[in-house]
This record gives C-alpha cells, sequence and structure tokens, in this order.
C-alpha cells in the first residue's frame, strides 16, 4: 500500500477535529479500524497497547527468549521491530530481540531492502543476522535460475523462502520467530482458503502462533494479526519509520489476488470486516471426520513435512543431482531412492532432467 | 511481506475447462437422445435423462438424509424465484400417485411478502400476490401468504428455542416408516383438506405499515437492512410453522445460492453458525427443523429446469434489486463470486464442498434450554464467549482504547465483556455522560448497549449500524428486557447458587 492510500485516513478539515480519546489535543487521523478521530499521541497509545494486549493474551514470550524478528525491510517488519522493541522495553518482557534477515542472492532485488533493514538495526540497536540461500541451501537464488530456468524458479522461491526464516532461526539458536503478518493478511488467507476448498489450512491460519510440533521446529507467531494494514502505514507515516516500500516481483497466486481484491472491496463497504472474516475463522469448526494431512518432520532436515521429505529437501536433491524437475511435479515415489542415496534409473532420470526454458 | 510464501501449493489447483457443446453431440445417459444441455464437464443429457436426473437428486437428498417423516407436516418457503418455485414441482411431482418411491409428508406452503421493507408500493405487491396464489392454489396444498408488517404482532416466544421431546413420540426414521406403512394398509390416505381452516392474515393495520419503513430506514447501510430482512422473514416463517404445526421447513437454496452465502456470512463474522446456515439442516430453533433440499442443485440447472418444463415462477424485486455491486457485502460477494465462477467453473462447487466439511456446534444441554445462550436475533449459540486472545476482544479493546477513559477502564472492559456483565453497563450509565439518546434505566426501550449483551458477533454488527433501537418490533425488545432482567436476577443470587444451572 502506498500512502495515496493514507488519504482517506488523514483528515483535511478545515474545521479542527478534537480527538476522541484525550478530549485535549486536535485529532490528525480517522482510526481505519474504529473510525475515531484521534490525536498523534493518542493513536500511538492506541496502537502499541493493542499489540501488548494481543501479546500478554496470547502468551506469545516468555521472559528469557531469544526472539528473532523476520525483517524484510517492509512496512509491517519494519513497524514490528518498532514496537517489539519499545514494548520490551517499556514493559519489561525480558526478551532479547534479534532482526534476522534473508538474501536470496537475486542481484539487484534484496539489495536495497537489505540496506533498509541495515539502517533500521542502526536505529533500534537491534543485532541482525542476514542468512544468505548460499549458506542455508548452497545454492543462489540467481545460480538456481540459471539451472531450472525462469518458467519454474517459482516453486523454488516459495518454497525455499518458507523455510528460509525457520531454517536461519534454527542456525541461531533463537527460541521463536515472529512475523510482521497483519489482520488483513489473515483475513485475506482465509477467504483464499474458503475459494481453495483447503479445510485443513483453514482451520490452522487464524491462529496467533504454530507451536513446536516437530523437533528442530521453531514456533512462529503475529503479533501483529489483529493490526489493520492501514494502520500499519498510518503509523509508520507519523512514526516517519524508514522502509523499503517494494511490490513483491513475484506475481502472487491467482486466487490469493482475487481474495485480496475481494477484502479490499469488503472493507470499503463495512470497515470492520477484515476483523470479522477473522472471527469468522477463529470460531468455525470442522467437522471430526475431516482428513487432515498428518504433520510429520523431515527426515532429513527436521523442517515439518506431510513427507518423509519436506518439499525444499526434494527440490535440493534436484538441484545437485542435476535433476530441476524433480521436485515440481509429485515424484513421491522416488524419495525412498533419495533418502537412501540410491541412484534413479535411466528412466526415472531422463524424465526429470528436461526442462522447457 | 511476499505473498508467494505460504501458498505455493496453489499452483497445484486444478482449473477446469469451460465444455464447448457440439451440434450433434449424445446424452451420455441414455446414448441415444440429442444432448439438450450440458450440466456439467462431460453431463450432456437429452430432454428426459434431464428431467429423470433432476427429480432423483431431489429424492435422493431427502432419503439420503432421512429427516422428513411420513405424514410429517412440511411448510415450504416460497419466495417466488425460480429455485423455490422448482423445489415446489418437485414435490408435487414426489407426492404424485404414481411416483415412484413416491413422497409421504404433507406440504404446506409459505411466502413472505417484504414489499413493505424494499419501498413496493401496495398495488405492486397485490399484483405479485396474486401470481404467486393462482401458482399456489393451482398446487392444492394448503398456503400462507404472510405479509412482513405481521412482525409487529409476534410474541416473544418466537424467539425461544424449543427442545425438541427426547421421548418416544418421537422414534427413529426407521420406526416412523414402518408405522406409517403398517396404518396406511389399514385406513386409504385422506387428502390434506385443510386449506380451508388455515387462518391466513394477509392485512395489516397502516401504523404496522410505518413501523416496518421506519425500522427499515433506521438501519443505515444495506448490509444491515439485508441481514436484519433474513433475522425477520425467519421469525415470521418460524412463528407461522409452529402456530400450524409444521415440524420442518424447506427453504430453496440452491448450491449457488448457499456458495455465496457461505462466503457472506464469513465476511458478516458468522463463521460460527456456518456449518447451519448452509448445511442440509439447521436444527437451531429446536421444535422447528430448517431443511434445504435444493443444495445440490446449480443454478443453471434450476434455470435450465424451469424453462424445459414451463416451471411457473415469478420476479419480485428485493432490497438488492438494481443496487450496484458494492450496494452491500451480500451483494458484493454475489458479485464476485459470479465473476470468479466465470473465470474459474469450479468456484461454486469447492466452496460447497467446503460447507459439508463444517461442524454444527451443538449447544450442550443445559445451554439448549438457557434461551441468555442463543443471540436474541439469529438465535445461533452465542459466539462471544471466546478467548481472550480472540479477533472479538481486539475489537473491544480497539473501541476502548479510541474513546474518553473511564477509570480502570481497559481492564474493566475485557473482564466485562468476557462475563457478559450486565451490571457493568449499569455502572457506566451512573459514570459518564451516559447511553447516548436520553435517560438510561427509566426508559423502557433498550439502549444500544444492552441490547449487544444478548447478541452474537454478527447480529451486533448490524444493530450497530442501526440509527435507533427503538424502531425494534415489540417481540425483540420485550425479550431482550426479559433476559437482562433474567441475568441480574441471577447476578444478584449467584453466591447462594450452588452450581452454574438455572
Ligand atoms: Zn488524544
Ligand atoms: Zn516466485
Ligand atoms: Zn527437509
Ligand atoms: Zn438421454
Ligand atoms: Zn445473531
Amino acid at each position: 500500500m502506498t500512502l495515496n492510500a493514507l488519504q482517506c485516513c488523514v483528515r483535511i478539515t478545515i474545521m479542527p477535529v478534537q480527538c476522541s480519546n484525550c478530549a485535549q489535543r486536535r485529532a490528525v487521523l480517522k482510526r481505519p479500524k474504529t473510525a475515531h478521530s484521534l490525536c498523534k499521541d493518542c493513536f500511538f497509545w492506541a496502537f502499541e497497547e493493542e499489540i501488548h494486549q494481543t501479546i500478554m493474551s496470547a502468551g506469545l514470550f516468555n521472559r528469557g527468549e531469544t526472539v528473532a524478528i523476520g525483517a524484510s525491510g517492509g512496512k509491517d517488519s519494519t513497524v514490528l521491530a518498532h514496537v517489539m522493541k519499545l514494548l520490551n522495553e517499556r514493559y519489561g518482557y525480558g526478551l532479547n530481540l534479534l532482526l534476522l534477515s534473508v538474501d536470496e542472492g537475486i542481484t539487484g532485488y534484496r539489495d536495497d531492502s537489505l540496506e533498509t533493514v541495515k539502517r533500521n538495526q542502526q536505529q533500534y540497536e537491534l543485532p541482525l543476522k542476514i542468512v544468505s540461500y548460499e549458506e542455508l541451501y548452497g545454492w543462489t537464488m540467481d545460480a538456481i535460475v540459471k539451472q531450472v530456468g525462469l518458467k519454474n524458479n517459482c516453486t523454488f522461491c516459495g518454497v525455499f523462502r518458507r523455510q528460509a526464516l525457520d531454517r536461519g532461526a534454527m542456525m541461531l539458536k533463537v527460541d521463536k520467530i515472529c512475523t510482521g503478518h497483519n489482520a488483513d493478511d489473515v483475513a485475506e488467507t482465509v477467504l483464499m482458503n474458503v475459494l481453495r476448498g483447503d479445510i485443513a489450512r483453514l482451520r490452522r491460519c487464524t491462529s496467533i502462533s504454530t507451536a513446536s510440533e516437530g523437533e528442530g521446529a521453531i514456533p512462529r507467531c503475529k503479533p501483529l494479526k489483529y493490526a489493520y494494514e492501514k494502520e500499519i502505514v498510518l503509523y509508520a507515516y507519523f512514526k516517519k519509520l524508514d522502509y523499503f516500500s517494494t511490490e513483491c516481483i513475484y506475481s502472487p497466486n491467482a486466487y490469493r489476488g482475487h481474495a485480496r481484491a475481494f477484502l479490499k472491496d469488503l472493507e470499503s463497504i463495512r470497515p470492520s470486516s477484515i476483523i470479522d472474516v477473522i472471527h469468522s475463522g477463529e470460531t468455525l469448526s470442522v467437522k471430526d471426520g475431516v482428513k487432515m494431512p498428518v504433520q510429520g518432520t523431515c527426515s532429513r532436515c527436521g523442517y515439518i513435512s506431510s513427507q518423509a521429505l519436506c518439499k525444499s529437501c526434494v527440490l535440493l536433491e534436484g538441484l545437485n543431482r542435476g535433476l530441476p524437475k524433480l521436485g515440481i511435479g509429485k515424484h513421491h515415489r522416488l524419495h525412498g531412492k533419495i533418502l537412501s542415496r540410491e541412484p534413479l534409473t535411466e528412466q526415472e532420470e531422463k524424465k526429470l532432467k528436461a526442462v522447457d526454458f | 511481506m511476499c505473498q508467494v510464501e505460504e501458498d505455493y501449493n496453489g499452483l497445484e489447483c486444478k482449473q477446469e475447462k469451460i465444455p464447448v457443446p457440439t451440434l450433434d453431440r449424445k446424452c451420455v445417459k441414455c446414448k441415444e437422445g440429442t444432448a439438450a444441455l450440458i450440466i456439467r464437464v462431460s453431463d450432456a443429457f437429452c430432454r428426459s435423462c434431464f428431467k429423470e436426473y433432476f427429480i432423483h437428486k431431489f429424492r435422493a437428498m431427502l432419503g439420503k438424509n432421512r429427516v422428513i417423516f411420513p405424514q410429517e407436516k412440511v411448510l415450504l418457503a416460497v419466495s417466488g424465484g425460480a429455485a423455490s418455485c422448482s423445489m415446489l414441482s418437485q414435490v408435487i411431482e414426489g407426492l404424485s400417485r404414481d411416483a415412484p418411491k413416491k413422497l409421504r409428508f404433507l406440504p404446506g406452503i409459505i411466502y413472505i411478502d417484504d414489499g413493505g421493507a424494499c419501498g413496493r408500493s401496495q398495488e405492486e405487491r397485490q399484483r405479485s400476490v396474486d401470481q404467486l396464489k393462482s401458482i399456489f392454489t393451482h398446487t392444492g396444498f394448503p398456503y400462507f401468504i404472510v405479509p412482513l408488517e405481521q412482525v409487529f404482532v409476534l410474541p416473544s416466544s418466537v424467539l425461544v428455542p424449543v427442545t425438541p421431546d427426547p421421548d418416544p413420540s418421537s422414534p427413529s426414521y426407521k420406526h416412523a416408516v414402518d408405522q406409517y406403512i403398517r396404518e396406511h394398509k389399514l385406513a386409504e390416505e385422506d387428502e390434506p383438506s385443510a386449506a380451508a381452516r388455515l387462518r391466513v392474515e394477509d392485512s395489516y393495520p397502516p401504523e404496522h405499515k410505518l413501523a416496518l419503513e421506519s425500522l427499515f430506514s433506521s438501519l443505515n447501510t444495506l448490509t444491515a437492512k439485508e441481514d436484519m430482512l433474513h433475522t425477520l422473514r425467519q421469525h415470521l416463517i418460524l412463528h407461522v410453522a409452529r402456530e400450524n404445526g409444521f415440524s420442518k421447513v424447506m427453504m430453496g437454496e440452491s448450491c449457488s445460492r448457499l456458495a455465496v452465502k457461505l462466503l457472506s456470512n464469513i465476511a458478516l463474522g458468522r463463521g460460527a453458525a456456518l456449518a447451519s446456515d448452509t448445511g442440509f439442516s439447521d436444527p437451531r430453533f429446536g421444535d422447528v427443523g430448517i431443511v434445504r433440499p435444493m443444495r445440490d442443485y446449480s443454478s443453471k440447472e434450476i434455470a435450465a429446469y424451469c424453462r424445459m418444463f414451463d416451471v411457473p415462477s415469478v420476479f419480485i424485486p428485493g432490497l438488492e434489486t438494481r443496487t450496484p455491486d458494492k450496494a452491500s457485502v451480500q451483494r458484493l460477494t454475489e458479485a464476485f463470486i459470479t465473476n470468479l465462477q466465470a473465470e474459474f467453473p469450479s468456484t461454486v462447487s469447492t466452496i460447497y464442498r467446503t460447507s459439508e466439511k463444517l461442524h454444527t456446534v451443538k449447544p450442550s444441554e443445559s445451554e439448549h434450554s438457557e434461551p441468555a445462550s442463543r443471540c436474541l436475533l439469529c438465535v445461533c449459540a452465542l459466539d462471544t464467549c471466546v478467548d481472550k486472545a480472540s479477533a472479538f476482544h481486539a475489537t473491544l479493546l480497539s473501541e476502548q482504547l479510541s474513546q474518553i477513559k473511564l477509570q480502570d477502564v481497559s481492564h474493566d472492559a475485557l473482564r466485562c465483556a468476557e462475563t457478559q456483565d450486565a451490571s457493568h453497563d449499569a455502572l457506566r450509565c451512573t459514570e459518564t455522560q451516559c447511553c447516548g439518546t436520553g435517560g438510561c434505566s427509566s426508559n423502557r426501550v433498550p439502549a444500544h448497549q444492552d441490547l449487544k449483551t444478548l447478541l452474537c458477533y454478527s447480529c451486533r454488527l448490524t444493530i450497530k449500524d442501526m440509527g435507533s433501537v427503538a424502531t425494534l418490533p415489540a417481540y425483540i425488545t420485550a425479550e431482550a428486557e426479559r433476559r437482562r432482567k433474567r441475568s441480574l436476577m441471577k447476578k444478584e443470587i449467584s453466591e447462594y447458587l450452588l452450581e452454574d444451572a438455572d
């Protein structure tokens, strides 16, 4: 979202409106979430206090834990880092916070956003750790594209990116990861899972944190789960936070795009829609008989996986064996062979080698 | 945040291709007749096979679910649209003497004339009613034509779910069928000649017309108007069913309609009641069950059937008619799904399958008997007693933090919301500038705040969009008052109660 979206939120009125919270100072904005007119200080207070309540009521952290903040340089993670640092000090959470960034190794793409993260590090005085794809997987995204061609690289970046934070966090031995997913992201995911009929994800997607299920899997949480995207932008704007505003270079999948557009329209009709959708997601209940995929762990890397090998290990195996198509289709049959490091048959190899550029 | 992150699975989504009909394609069923229409990707049917398929589906739906007993009185809710009119035609078909696997229930018809809420003139409404009357008379079934204005004479009891007798007089389905067959051999079937003794009040005094108009004009958004209309219709249908001994109500919602309803209910915060709002049967009222036998049909199939077999229907404009896409949440959802269906033809069926996997949360025994655990308006189980870490509490907190503070308010508000504490609201009245309009306790009309604690999450949103709750029909405000008093009373004696019993 860009600044022009702010125009509807920042009041441009001739008559000064009084803040509905302190009834003393002049209101400078109308909260997208509640439509109340607030002054700057009261807005900051409300925004921060709500995140504090989210953290406390959901019991997201324990004293003494090391928490990695997934930092992309974008608005969500910039605001998250700022607020986490602030609340940790204000309320004495006793957390060791650090910023964790992933460098995919795409020439020209991450450079600017990583610069932003580096500046954030200095401003917030938080330790920063950048883990590269090369460190994590032994391959940069550029090198992957070279081998698999542009057509299939989306499978790779999606899977690798999903795991990069976890793998980086495991490397750093942190206790928890928090990410900048906001209320809009969560609501959008609810809608998308309804459209795709993905009942398992529909049930999981509204939970604020994923507890550590498998060994080695690091619990993740979303402290901004109830924060509106528009309010995050307002907060960053009035706090003059430095963030890198970029559209992701990867096209989102079709259904997510539709779900996002639908949610924006809903919000324009009834601003509470975002929270209303999340409430629906939180309260709906799924029949007992409905099959849920069993969550196991990857026998090679320990990451959560419903198969013997997780998707990224299969992709990596494909890359390392020079068979890039291995992870793209469904080749579960071959997992046994990969695990026991057996060679594939000639026919199997032939199938997996062909890459259409 | 990168969107690709979570959804690589989306790449595996199947996308059905729209079928291209060829001129001399043969029917997939009999392999002889010329295909008259294509329902799904590979199903091209000739006229007579389509009819058979359509009729079979209706009986299969009822047969599979086995909730309607022989000789049970079933009220068919007909709106005049193609879906409910084709439902009516299926019932006629199924009851006809030579039908195989003849249906054995006793039907009646109800039409709610909501023209008063949609700004239609008396003449327009009468014209629609006349058209429907001729359709209904033709069926020979007893029928009720009820103007929405009748909500102003409803009793409060309509809002109280009635626990069906769990005694030997309601035996199993199989038992009921056996018994029916035995009795049936003795006495030849009586034609239902009840039509004459039905008390149909199709008139209303002018003050109710005005009251309905002011009720709907006090709702500030079309979203809230549609929601309120749906609720009031349900209450009227339920009341007529109870008064006349109907224990089932059939709704004609198609699969396409239910897909829209499912998604718009999610958007409206009705996730908790999704299963009963969109499933085959809805048990929320207890003694009167709602069933949806048309839920397997797409609107396309229904339209084709009505056209090919001359099923009469009546177009009656509603609240949404000729409104833009973004006029309301419900309207937007309908437009959204229609467009998406054009691009991905499996959209409706995918959403529909989602509804099959949902679970109806059955209220526990004690909750069943206590009306306070149900929403005053939609009668669903209250979904506001949730964990503190929830969207509901996050919203309350946001409201709280954006307004003038009371002493120690953020703390108190949370506790209050958690326990549905009515006395806190009273406290609030004495401390601040009071509940908006006029005095508080002296006024018999409940304030927004009082009403809110009795409502589910979504009905709260509807009431929030309302200028004055004083325009609500008396049966609602009276029941609200009764529940509020009862909860205050319970609070007073709470220290003497040994259990949280009623
Ligand atoms: Zn202020
Ligand atoms: Zn990609
Ligand atoms: Zn793995
Ligand atoms: Zn045929
Ligand atoms: Zn309700």
